[in-house]
């Protein structure tokens, strides 16, 4: 780990003033990717700003129907959260798959999603369930227009997430195939029946997380895993590597969505 | 007394510090004025060395010293060896390359050593590191084991082909004439997968030269401290051996990666004597331990087997291809031919076998001795190559196994290649693990899978090993340049106490309490009453280490030896103690008796006797201590049967380990808790190879798998609840305990019981490590499997 300044603000606004007066600070959520990375060497900030003591970012609330999760909440509170267990119980599941137990009792929801890893689940239920986010610029970006690329947001250089709020679904399911060394997703699919329709996010297949239109178009007629038989999954935009090869996850990403229907009931 | 004997499950006594955290590691170790090293490496496979600028390292802040291989050069050092002499056909000796402490002109890998800083904390000597300008002129690397023969680009630029040597074992005119009759030859290719062995702990030194006593001491993760002072005094002429204590304290797993003299170890300790004197502490990150601990397997076998007409075996013909990686590891030479070819007869009467072997140089990491070593290779080939003869001959695999099996009136059995097994009784094995795992009830089990949508396979692997490593003469005759023996000594207290010094080392295997299980009941002393210590060379006495499975058979030998002298001693004074003759004096559960009286001394009034030896038998030197080497007559030949059943998702690939039952004969046991730890240990490790574990390298020689976020451990959910059984066994006929080594055999017999029952599921046979991707597109190509879904 290189040398850095490390700060640690008590409030949204403090470390947003210290964010927009460090150009070269990076913010620290549950440091689950980027402790490793400084370990590593492969990132030398000049500043770390620890948003860990920031109460206001932190806790789930019901909120319009849906569910409002703070950005530093970690993956275990929103697992074994009975609100989240009640309204959506697809996103509880989710997050009690994420890594392992020390990973779910430090990563946080809005570390994940700002990261952006492309085999992070967070990013297939924030597509998936079209949530928004909300920041501290007090933008709130449509889950569609938040994920722009691999480990890209939507997000300013001096913007802070502060929740994530999801609406409500009909139904929902999440089904991941983990990659069997590192258990993050080679492919993982969120399905959900919302109020604007049917959606299918897909993780892990390709440099980021995507909706499969064509996945969504078979639901939207029939919702049933039978109704995806007919669907081909294009393999060309998806990823190849020592894991899996693109046919494979094309492969998968029908067979997950079917488990995921299947669970979604 | 004796309920902690031989035969008790006695939990292990070192486990509190290990669970509790209080265990003594290299890392944990201290020295006031410590200073850090940290290896410079290369980010290259192949390529010149131009030039090392050391001087914006030097001048970093807290930096004490830059060596680079010129440094080594000109103090004279030695260059690592490879102990194991291994001749070619024509007779000429392996070509082992020459491979420096710190790199000379050319790098062979990624992660070759190139320098090292030595600096006041372990961030300055990182950062140092970082600052080091190496200029480096990138070669052609010869990365895939089966091009190297014919690669444009040299490894060794004296080494014609790649080709370290070119063995042959075996009757070749025998084989081929058995061939030239056989009913139906069986053929197949295939790969042993490259593993890198992760121990928990990684590699660690620290490397201290005291200017007063013009003496070196070397903590280090060692599995053979004696044999790291060996080579490091002899080979490599760091340290006159007298003037080098090496110690190995606690050691988080070894698997074979911890026996090998590495050049970082070497460099830290001479590092402290060009710095002055301070200590100078390395502890391998992980992702170093990724690079460069000595890899295993790595083969590329074309195997074939002649049956006659009722699938009685005629012959085997084996061609493997084996890795050695950059540069000729200490053991890497014995690995793919004496520890493999001579296990080709597996536990079946093949007349006729023959094996040759080709040993290539590669820019990747050194491969050498991993769990097993060279017998996994040999196992996974034969049981794998059986079944496939079993389905071709339309026979039922565990009925051609039968068939063939060498019967137990047939103990002392000489095979075709080289080896003499003992005893055995390889029928009882498979009985049972057919009977334990009810065989005949698996088409219900399958039919009940398949309503689930899910294929169900069995597998069985029927493995040998040759263990207890090993009879001195015999290796030497082969090549070996050390002799394999083992030594003990077992000391008595004033107060009858016993401390049991022995020359092996314990890193998992539960030694502290075996051998104390060993020595309470031999002299009939409390369990309590023993300690066991080991790992220093100035404590205990000389020693080669463990590997091999080779602790209890080989070490624990040498102290039943040194127990029988305490009692040969004890009667004597027994006897003038007693009034008795000496020829009168019975010892037996700690007691020496007069023979048909009821006058007895306990051993603690005889050895007080000995410590104050006020009335003392004349001649007799006091004390109570005696040492003994044991060099062992034979190898010892564990062998036993694995049934593996799986199910198989049809639509992605994976593979779930419904079943495992393993039946191990293990000879006499001594502690039945840590045997059928060790078993369970080896499974892990076995089924990790057959389903998760595959080290790879691009084209260029960068290794892809190079942390746990690509190379995939076994983790408690791979794995099922293992049904193991122990208790079958034949006793050894080497030593008089009749045992024959544990620590090996599941990783040894797994892997083929894992791909056996995958390919009865799916019908084809999936190339070890069989991800879920692999067994997906073999499905693919699979009738069976088609006809299933």
């Amino acid at each position: 780990m290189y040398a850095f300044d490390y700060h640690r603000p008590a409030s949204l606004a403090e470390a947003a003033q210290l964010l927009a007066g460090n150009p070269d600070a990076k913010l620290l959520a549950g440091g689950q990717t980027y402790i490793p990375t400084l370990k590593q060497r492969l990132a030398k900030p000049a500043a770390v700003i620890d948003l860990g003591r920031i109460a206001e970012l932190r806790g789930i609330r019901e909120e319009a129907g849906g569910v409002t999760i703070g950005a530093t909440t970690p993956h275990a509170e929103v697992a074994n959260s009975p609100i989240v267990k009640r309204v959506i119980p697809a996103l509880a599941a989710l997050a009690e798959g994420i890594g392992d137990p020390q990973v779910r009792n430090r990563g946080t929801i809005g570390g994940s999603i700002a990261n952006n890893d492309p085999a992070a689940d967070y990013p297939a239920a924030v597509v998936g369930l079209g949530a928004t986010v909300r920041t501290s610029k007090g933008r709130a970006i449509a889950a569609d227009d938040f994920f722009t690329g691999m480990f890209e947001t939507a997000l300013a250089p001096d913007e802070i997430v502060t929740a994530v709020h999801f609406p409500k679904p009909e139904k929902a399911a999440y089904a991941k195939f983990p990659n069997p060394a590192s258990r993050y997703a080679i492919v993982g699919v969120f399905v959900a029946k919302t109020a604007g329709g049917v959606r299918v996010a897909v993780t892990g297949a390709s440099p980021c997380v995507f909706r499969a239109t064509a996945l969504e178009q078979a639901l939207a007629a029939s919702w049933s895993a039978a109704a995806i038989d007919g669907v081909t999954i294009d393999p060309s935009n998806l990823n190849s590597d020592i894991h899996a090869q693109a046919d494979y996850r094309a492969h998968l990403i029908k067979v997950m969505a079917k488990r995921a229907i299947e669970a979604a009931g | 007394m004796t309920e902690k004997g031989i035969g008790a499950r006695v939990p292990r006594k070192e486990d509190l510090r290990f669970i509790t955290g209080r265990g003594r590691y290299t890392d944990d170790i201290n020295q006031p004025g410590q200073a850090y090293a940290v290896f410079v490496r290369s980010p290259y496979a192949h390529a010149r060395i131009v030039r090392i600028d050391k001087s914006s390292a030097l001048a970093m802040p807290g930096v004490l010293a830059v060596l680079d291989g010129q440094d080594v050069a000109a103090d004279g050092l030695g260059n690592l060896v490879c102990g194991w002499l291994v001749k070619s056909k024509d007779g000429s000796p392996m070509k082992m390359g020459k491979h420096p402490l710190l790199a000379q002109e050319k790098v062979r890998y990624v992660g070759d050593r190139v320098a090292v800083v030595i600096a006041d904390t372990y961030a300055q000597a990182k950062d140092a590191a970082e600052a080091l300008a190496v200029e480096y002129e990138e070669l052609p690397a010869v990365v895939e084991l089966a091009q190297a023969h014919d690669a444009p680009a040299l490894v060794h630029d004296e080494v014609p082909h790649n080709l370290c040597y070119d063995w042959e074992l075996g009757d070749k005119a025998a084989v081929e004439a058995a061939f030239a009759k056989a009913h139906h030859v069986t053929r197949m290719e295939l790969v042993n997968n490259r593993l890198v062995p992760n121990a928990m702990e990684p590699r660690a030194a620290i490397g201290h030269y005291d200017s007063g006593q013009d003496a070196y001491t070397l903590y280090l993760t060692s599995q053979n401290p004696h044999v790291h002072r060996l080579v490091m005094s002899a080979f490599i002429g760091i340290a006159p051996e007298h003037k080098l204590r090496v110690v190995a304290p606690d050691v988080g797993g070894g698997f074979g990666s911890k026996i090998f003299i590495y050049g970082e170890e070497c460099v830290v300790l001479w590092a402290s004597k060009k710095i002055g004197g301070r200590p100078v502490k390395w502890t391998a990150e992980r992702s170093e331990s990724f690079l460069s601990d000595a890899h295993g397997r790595d083969h590329v076998t074309t195997a074939e087997l002649a049956l006659d007409r009722e699938g009685n075996f005629l012959a085997l013909r084996v061609n493997t291809k084996a890795n050695l990686g950059g540069y000729m590891s200490t053991f890497s030479s014995c690995i793919p031919t004496y520890l493999y070819a001579t296990l080709l007869a597996g536990q079946y009467k093949t007349p006729a076998i023959y094996c040759d072997v080709q040993a290539y140089y590669t820019n990747t990491a050194p491969v050498d001795a991993y769990r097993g070593a060279g017998r996994p290779e040999a196992s996974f080939l034969i049981e794998t190559l059986v079944d496939q003869a079993a389905i071709e001959m339309r026979m039922d695999p565990a009925e051609i196994r039968r068939k063939n099996f060498i019967p137990k009136t047939a103990f002392p059995y000489q095979t075709p290649v080289a080896l003499v097994y003992d005893t055995g009784d390889y029928e009882a094995c498979l009985d049972e693990a057919l009977r334990l795992v009810d065989y005949a009830g698996f088409p219900a089990r399958r039919a009940e899978s398949e309503r689930r949508g899910k294929l169900r396979g069995i597998g069985i692997s029927c493995y040998i090993e040759a263990c207890g490593i090993a009879p001195s003469a015999v290796v030497g005759s082969l090549g070996a340049g050390v002799g394999l023996w083992e030594s003990a000594k077992v000391r008595f207290t004033h107060t009858g106490k016993v401390q049991v010094l022995t020359g092996t080392h314990t890193h998992g295997q539960g030694h502290e309490t075996t051998f104390s299980q060993l020595v309470a009941d031999k002299l009939g002393v409390a369990y309590e009453d023993v300690e066991v210590i080991h790992g220093d060379t100035e404590k205990t006495p000389v020693g080669m280490g463990t590997y091999g499975s080779r602790s209890l058979a080989v070490g624990g030998e040498a102290i039943v030896k040194a127990c029988d002298k305490i009692i040969a001693k004890g009667k004597k004074i027994a006897a003038h103690l007693l009034e008795a003759s000496e020829a009168d004096i019975e010892f037996k559960d700690g007691k020496f008796t007069v023979a048909g009286t009821d006058k007895s001394k306990t051993i603690g009034e005889v050895v007080f006797a000995a410590y104050v030896p006020h009335n003392y038998p004349a001649g007799l030197e006091p004390g109570m201590e005696e040492g003994a080497f044991f060099d062992p007559p034979n190898f010892t030949f564990p062998a036993g049967s694995y049934v593996c059943e799986v199910e198989v998702d049809p639509q992605t690939g994976v593979v779930d380990i419904a079943r495992f039952v393993a039946v191990d004969d293990f000879g006499n046991v001594v502690n039945p808790l840590i045997v059928e730890g060790q078993v369970h240990g080896g499974l892990a490790q076995g089924i990790g190879q057959a389903l998760l574990e595959g080290a790879r390298y691009d084209e260029s020689g960068q290794l892809l798998t190079g942390s746990y976020m690509d190379y995939c451990m076994p983790r408690a959910d791979d794995v099922p609840s293992f049904e193991v059984v122990t208790a079958r066994g034949t006793p050894a006929a080497a030593n008089s305990l009749g045992v024959k080594g544990c620590g090996e055999a599941g990783a040894i017999g797994a892997p083929a019981a894992v791909i056996n029952a995958i390919r009865n599921a799916i019908g084809v046979r999936v190339e070890m490590p069989a991800t879920p991707e692999r067994v997906w597109r073999a499905i693919q190509s699979s009738p069976l499997a088609k006809a299933a879904e």
